[in-house]
């Protein structure tokens, strides 16, 4: 009883049922060694699919040039990046929750962090895609780096928010999937034991990396993992700043505002915890893991939506303020006509945006919504498109009718292979992530039996008793314990 | 590292562990390793092991990487070619600000990470013995070292002593070796000597 570490009755359990830390590693593991579903051998086969329409789709992109993409002379940028920014937007909630929410030392991260980091790397995966295809000739795509080459050396343009992009995603990349995989190698060293089969043993021998479990092997776990979350942190921030410095360092109308870098930053967060929703309202049912990913998270995760929908919605109305209160004519034209005129050509996608974004995840101040989860999936949804068509409107809305009218262009709608692409990056990204739910426990096991005593629910109803007792009575029954 | 005789005791609480592992440094025996399924708070102290460095490590990768970008940056735009961005000065420091950001992050996170697999001697193909396997599952295992002073008998009864479920005698290779989990192998020394005797 000595060890039983006091939280406070108020917080739920993180864990429900009666568990042990046998029993916890057994439920996590249980999906991991079982056979494959016909559920999800139907959903991976349906991934790969889409991935190689996706590479169709590229395919003939490379063949034939970008002119297979509709953009033209001033819509250059249109589904394409709207999609790089709505990805790597989506990666940030992974960095959020097993960063900045193991700074905060929130506890409920545990349940999620592990399949929320995960998401985090196949969605940077699926954003960087898109840049590289962009670029037309992909061969050369080797250019963005700075690297000694005959022409002169002639170095990359340091100062440009291109090239600081470069730099922001691939160093997001690598520390996302450095912290995710030095948390999962004490994980993998629990399946490599608890393995029957000869290729269970080699795959998971190799990728455990001969983890033991040592104490002095924890003591620098702790430490790399506590200074990598205090890197993530400001480096999930920069990487979503960088990428609104793309548009607000430029002087168009809709993109030359200074509040762009937190604007993005509470968006991007905001469509991730959408994502990392949708992921996990299914995983938890497919995967039998309701004891671990609780209504208790869903419904955490929920007030962080409604608190970055509220956020990107003061935003939206900051731009509409600031675009009047500049008494620029362009500006006003970008805003009022361009985007918030419901009759101009593209106004539809600004309204859905607004009713996505702003209006709907209202609906989780109220408890009862929070908690529901096939409110929560299909709020998730609803709030993954709104976000899709934030991206949508501030690229497109902002470039298709600028300063001249004789440069206004024709109405921009993407062709078969745009579509195909963004279609199969989802296919790049259900692909990995089925994978991964098949071969790695989707939920950090060392991180649940850490916080087991303090927050599984049987733990804690001893702890109630406790709680109950008189001073005298609790001395009488557990005072011995203490130093015996 | 060769192969050396441990007294392994296993724990199923960690309530029990704690004091178990005071007791037994003050009685004088020297504890080889405390294997644990995930990180216990304060054991290292309780051990008696040094904090680690390895944020200091990280320090000097993160400077390191700062200055890398600034240096290069430095010098390959307002020495080695210098370019006119829009009559902005050569040396614009405030612009390189994200990059070098990144290079400080970069450079800090993958120089932390190789020093831990190097210090833990943590990489693919690895293998090491082990002395209970449930020890990432829910057991907390605990390896004295014996030396020629130990009495083995002894010792085992004080383990039972301070709570230890279990107490075994094995005899361990303390290194690693290259080698797969799903075959029997052993350090390339000891084949040898195996094959000498045999």
């Amino acid at each position: 009883m000595a060890l039983l570490r006091y939280e406070s009755q108020v917080r739920p359990p993180l864990v429900e049922g009666d568990k042990d830390y046998h029993q916890v590693t057994e439920d996590i593991c249980r999906p991991v060694e079982a056979r494959p579903t016909r559920a999800w051998w139907i959903g991976f086969i349906v991934s790969v699919l889409f991935l190689c329409f996706g590479i169709l789709s590229v395919t003939i992109e490379v063949i034939y040039g970008i002119g297979q993409w509709n953009l033209h002379k001033t819509v250059g940028w249109g589904w394409d990046i709207t999609n790089f920014v709505w990805w790597i937007g989506i990666g940030h909630a992974g960095t959020l929750i097993s960063a900045i929410l193991l700074l905060f030392r929130q506890g409920w991260r545990t349940g999620v962090n592990r399949a929320a980091e995960a998401m985090t790397i196949f969605a940077v995966m699926c954003a960087g895609q898109f840049p590289i295809w962009h670029m037309g000739r992909v061969w050369n795509a080797f250019f963005v780096l700075p690297y000694p080459n005959t022409r002169g050396p002639l170095w990359v343009n340091f100062n440009s928010p291109l090239l600081w992009d470069v730099f922001a995603i691939s160093t997001y990349f690598t520390v996302s999937l450095l912290f995710w995989y030095s948390g999962l190698i004490p994980d993998v060293a629990t399946l490599r034991d608890r393995a029957k089969k000869k290729w269970a043993k080699m795959f998971y021998g190799v990728a455990a990396f001969g983890w033991t479990g040592s104490t002095k092997h924890w003591q620098r776990h702790e430490a790399l993992s506590l200074v990598l979350a205090g890197l993530s942190t400001p480096l999930v921030l920069s990487v979503h700043t960088i990428v609104s410095f793309d548009f607000a360092t430029s002087v168009v109308p809709g993109w030359h505002t200074t509040i762009f870098p937190p604007y993005f930053v509470a968006g991007a967060i905001f469509s991730g915890f959408a994502m990392v929703q949708t992921l996990l309202v299914v995983t938890r049912k497919v995967l039998a893991l309701e004891d671990y990913i609780t209504i208790e998270h869903i419904d955490v995760m929920n007030k962080i939506i409604v608190l970055t929908g509220s956020i990107v919605g003061i935003a939206y109305l900051t731009e509409l303020f600031m675009a009047w209160y500049s008494a620029v004519e362009y500006e006003n034209f970008a805003f009022f006509e361009n985007r918030l005129n419901l009759n101009s050509p593209y106004g539809w996608s600004y309204w859905i945006m607004m009713g996505c974004n702003v209006l709907s995840p209202q609906i989780f101040w109220f408890r009862k919504m929070r908690r529901s989860l096939v409110v929560t999936f299909f709020m998730s949804i609803l709030v993954n498109i709104g976000m899709w068509f934030e991206r949508f409107v501030i690229i497109v809305t902002s470039v298709y009718r600028d300063y001249l009218p004789s440069a206004w262009s024709t109405y921009y709608t993407p062709t078969i292979w745009e579509v195909g692409f963004y279609l199969g990056t989802f296919g790049l990204f259900f692909t990995c992530y089925f994978l991964f739910a098949k071969f790695f426990p989707v939920i950090a096991i060392a991180e649940i039996k850490h916080i087991l005593k303090r927050s599984g629910e049987n733990y804690k109803e001893k702890m109630d008793e406790i709680e109950h007792e008189s001073t005298e009575e609790f001395v009488e029954k557990h005072g011995h314990d203490h130093g015996a | 590292m060769a192969v050396k005789k441990f007294i392994v005791g296993n724990f199923y609480d960690e309530a029990i562990l704690f004091p178990a592992v005071k007791k037994v440094r003050r009685a004088g025996y020297k504890i080889h390793d405390v294997f644990t399924p995930f990180p216990i708070h304060g054991l290292d102290k309780a051990m008696g092991l040094r904090d680690t460095s390895l944020h200091t490590a990280g320090f000097i990768y993160g400077i390191t990487g700062t200055a890398t970008a600034v240096g290069f940056i430095t010098w390959a735009l307002s020495v080695d070619w210098k370019l006119n961005f829009g009559g902005k000065p050569f040396f614009s420091l405030p612009a390189w600000i994200p990059i070098t950001f990144e290079l400080t992050v970069l450079f800090a996170s993958v120089g932390m990470v190789l020093t831990f697999c190097y210090l833990c001697q943590l990489a693919p193909f690895v293998k090491k013995d082990h002395f209970n396997i449930r020890s990432t599952d829910d057991t907390f295992v605990m390896a004295l070292e014996c030396t020629e002073k130990t009495n083995e008998a002894e010792a085992m009864k004080f383990l039972k002593e301070v709570g230890a479920a279990e107490v075994q005698v094995q005899y361990k290779e303390t290194g690693w070796w290259l080698g797969r989990y799903d075959k029997d192998t052993m350090r390339f020394e000891r084949k040898k000597e195996q094959e000498a005797v045999h």
